[in-house]
C-alpha cells in the first residue's frame, strides 16, 4: 500500500448501485484479456444519471469517450456505495479506470467485501459528509498513516475512519496473498 | 447466552460450539453455486491462483447454473457459456445444467430449490447476490464475488463476520390480496436500503408460517435490497416436505435457541398492511398502491428469481383469466420446470399458461433472467426508451432493466397483472 494516495476526485451521491456503477450489459467480456478487460474501464459509471454524475454540477463523465482510463483516482461518495449486485467486476472496473481509493460513508458488504479481497483499490470510510464538502476535480491527498484525507484544493483536512479488522487483507493485497501470509494457503 | 438460527449454523461450519456477533470465522462450505456472467471470472483466478491443472474442493459441491445471457447472440455472451462448459467437463462438475442440454435449468435460484441444492442448516455461498434466497430453507446463504469464490473452490472454505440478527415477525394470517413481495418491500421501504447492512434477516410468525415455501422464497430473496447479508426462515413441515422430495443428502435441521439475542424485533400485522410498490428508482423508495393507482404504465414485466415462479404466474393468471392486457406485457418462466407446469396446472379447466396467452402477454421461448437485468441489447423484455414498467422482479436502480431513461415500479404479480388489465397502476382488490 502507498502512503500518500493523492489525485483528482469523483464526487458521487448516495446509494449508488452496481448496475449504475457497470451496467449488466458490459459483464460479459473477459477480465483476464489484457485488451478486453479494458471495456470495464470504458464503461465504469456509466449508467450514473446524468445530474449526479461528478457532483455538484453533474453531467461530467467520469471516463472520457474513447478512453479506458479515467482521469479521476479518487471516487468521494456518500452512504451505501455499491449496493445491489455481486458483480465484482464492479470493483474491478473502477480499477482498470484507475481508482485508487474510494472515500464513501457507508458500503454495500459484497461489494465491500470484494473491494478488499480482490485488492482493487483502498476502500475508505468516514463519518464526514465529504460528498457535499468536495467538489469533483478538487485535488486530493490521502495520508494512510495519519488516516486523514485532505482537500487541496480548499485546504480542509477530514478524518477516515480506520481500516479495522480488513487492513491486514489489504496490507497483502487481497484474500489470496493474505491466506498465503498467515499460512492458510501454501505458498507458491 | 443462546444463539439466533444464523449464528448456530456458523458456529456449526466454524466447528465452534458458540459464536458471537462480529466473530471473524472461517467456515466449511456445503454448496457453492456460480453461473455465466460471474463463472468465468472465477474459474480465471482459480487458475491463477491454484494453478492450471488445479481441481476444485469438491466436484459434487461446485453447482454451475447458466441463466442470465442465455438466449442472445452476443458473442461474448456464448463464449461464456462455452468456458463453463469447458471447465464442468475438465472437472467432471456433477451438477452442471447446460444450455441447450435436457438439463438446462433457467435462473440459478429456483433451479437451485428445484434441484434440491438448498437444504437447511447448511451454508451456500453463490456468486450472485439473490443467493440470500436460499435461506427461505433454514440455511445460511449469501452472495459473494469472482475473488471470494475461487478461495472456496480451491479449498472449501470462506472467512465472513457473524452478523447480528434482526428479526421480523408477521402476526395473522396472510390475506388474499397480498403476496410476500409486498411484505418484503414493506419492510425495505421502512428501514431503507442499507437498513439491514451486514445484519441477517430472519422471518418469523403465523404470516411466514402459511406462506409457500415459494413465496418464503420470495422474502428472503429480496434481504440483499435492504443490505442484508442473508435472510433465513426457521424451517417447518413445508420446508422438509420441499427438500425431501427433491434432495437425498443427509439433513441435519437447525433451530435458533429460545433464548437468541435479536438486534431487533420489527412486528408487522398483516391485516394492516396494503398492497406496495417500489417507485424509479430504489426499492425502498415505497408506497402503497393506493397511493399511486392511476400512474400511467407502458409495460408489464412477470419474471425473474423473486418474480418468476410457479406461484407468481398463479397468482397473476389468477387475475388476468378472462381479460386483456392493455399494455405490453412480458412474461418469462425463471426455470423450465415452472415453464412446463405453467402448461401443466389449471385454474376450472384452463391451463396457467393459456390464461397468460388469450389475456394477450407475450410469453418468453425459454427460461432465464432475462430483462431483470437488462442485459445485451437482444433480450427478451429489455427496456429501450423512457418506459414505465410495473414488474414483479427485484430491482429499479437506474438502467437496471436496460435504458437508463426508463423508470421501473416493482411490485407483487398480484398488482402487476391488475395493472396490465388497465393500464395504469392498479390495487389488486380491484379485481378480488
Amino acid at each position: 500500500m502507498k502512503d500518500i494516495i493523492k489525485g483528482k476526485t469523483y464526487v458521487l451521491g448516495n446509494d449508488i448501485d452496481t448496475d449504475q456503477i457497470i451496467p449488466a450489459q458490459h459483464l460479459v467480456y473477459s477480465l483476464s484479456d489484457p485488451e478486453e478487460r479494458k471495456q470495464y474501464g470504458r464503461y465504469a459509471l456509466s449508467s450514473v444519471p446524468d445530474a449526479q454524475a461528478g457532483l455538484p454540477e453533474g453531467n461530467i463523465r467520469f471516463v472520457n469517450e474513447g478512453n479506458h482510463r479515467s482521469e479521476f483516482n479518487i471516487i468521494i461518495a456518500g452512504k451505501n456505495f455499491g449496493c445491489g449486485s455481486s458483480r465484482e467486476h464492479a470493483p474491478e472496473a473502477l480499477n482498470i479506470a484507475g481508482v485508487e481509493a474510494v472515500v464513501a460513508e457507508s458500503y454495500a458488504r459484497i461489494f465491500y467485501r470484494n473491494s478488499v479481497d480482490g485488492g482493487f483499490y483502498i476502500p475508505f470510510e468516514t463519518g464526514e459528509h465529504l460528498f457535499t464538502e468536495c467538489r469533483t476535480g478538487d485535488e486530493i491527498e490521502i495520508e494512510m498513516k495519519k488516516g486523514t484525507l485532505r482537500n487541496v484544493t480548499t485546504g480542509k483536512v477530514y478524518q477516515l475512519k480506520p481500516l479495522g479488522d480488513v487492513e491486514q487483507i489489504l496490507m497483502a493485497g487481497g484474500i489470496f496473498a493474505y491466506a498465503r501470509k498467515s499460512g492458510m494457503l501454501s505458498s507458491r | 447466552m443462546g444463539m439466533t438460527l444464523t449464528e448456530k449454523i456458523l458456529a456449526k461450519h466454524a466447528g465452534k460450539r458458540h459464536v458471537s456477533p462480529g466473530d471473524n470465522v472461517w467456515v466449511d462450505v456445503d454448496v457453492l453455486m456460480t453461473h455465466d456472467v460471474c463463472g468465468p471470472g472465477t474459474i480465471e483466478i482459480f487458475k491463477r491462483e491454484f494453478g492450471a491443472g488445479a481441481k476444485v474442493w469438491d466436484r459434487e459441491k461446485v453447482v454451475i447454473i447458466p441463466d442470465h445471457y442465455v438466449f442472445t447472440q452476443d458473442p461474448y455472451a456464448k463464449r461464456n457459456i462455452d468456458i463453463l462448459r469447458e471447465f464442468a467437463l475438465e472437472q467432471g462438475i456433477k451438477y452442471f445444467y447446460d444450455v441447450g442440454s435436457p438439463n438446462y435449468k433457467g435462473v440459478c435460484h429456483v433451479a437451485l430449490a428445484e434441484e434440491g441444492h438448498t437444504r437447511p442448516g447448511e451454508v451456500l455461498f453463490g456468486t450472485d447476490s439473490h443467493t440470500c434466497t436460499a435461506g427461505a430453507f433454514g440455511e445460511f446463504a449469501t452472495g459473494i464475488g469472482n475473488t471470494d469464490a475461487a478461495f472456496i473452490m480451491g479449498t472449501g472454505k470462506l472467512w465472513l463476520k457473524v452478523p447480528t440478527t434482526m428479526k421480523f415477525v408477521f402476526d395473522g394470517e396472510v390475506p388474499p390480496y397480498l403476496m410476500a413481495k409486498d411484505m418484503i418491500l414493506q419492510i425495505i421501504g421502512d428501514i431503507g436500503v442499507d437498513g439491514a447492512t451486514y445484519k441477517a434477516m430472519e422471518f418469523a410468525g403465523e404470516g411466514i408460517s402459511m406462506l409457500s415455501v415459494e413465496e418464503r422464497m420470495t422474502l428472503c430473496n429480496m434481504a440483499i435490497e435492504a443490505g442484508g447479508k442473508n435472510g433465513i426462515i426457521a424451517p417447518d413441515a413445508k420446508t422438509l416436505r420441499f427438500v425431501n422430495e427433491r434432495s437425498k443428502s443427509k439433513i441435519d435441521v437447525i433451530y435458533g435457541d429460545e433464548d437468541a439475542e435479536y438486534e431487533s424485533v420489527r412486528r408487522y400485522n398483516l391485516k394492516e398492511l396494503e398492497p406496495v410498490v417500489a417507485k424509479p428508482h430504489s426499492p425502498d423508495n415505497t408506497a402503497t398502491v393506493s397511493e399511486v393507482k392511476g400512474t400511467k404504465i407502458d409495460r408489464c414485466y412477470i419474471g425473474s428469481c423473486t418474480g418468476g415462479k410457479l406461484e407468481d404466474f398463479r397468482a397473476a393468471a389468477r387475475i388476468l383469466r378472462g381479460h386483456t392486457v392493455r399494455v405490453d406485457t412480458f412474461v418469462v418462466p425463471s426455470t423450465t420446470e415452472v415453464e412446463k407446469r405453467l402448461k401443466d396446472e389449471m385454474i376450472d379447466g384452463e391451463s396457467l399458461f393459456s390464461i397468460l396467452k388469450n389475456a394477450g402477454a407475450k410469453i418468453a421461448d425459454g427460461a432465464s433472467c432475462a430483462a431483470c437485468l437488462g442485459g445485451p441489447p437482444d433480450t427478451f423484455g429489455r427496456t429501450e426508451g423512457k418506459e414505465v414498467c410495473i414488474s414483479t422482479t427485484n430491482r429499479n436502480f437506474p438502467g437496471r432493466m436496460g435504458s437508463k431513461q426508463s423508470q421501473v415500479y416493482l411490485a407483487s404479480p398480484l398488482t402487476v397483472a391488475a395493472s396490465a388489465i388497465k393500464g395504469e397502476i392498479t390495487d389488486p382488490r380491484e379485481f378480488f
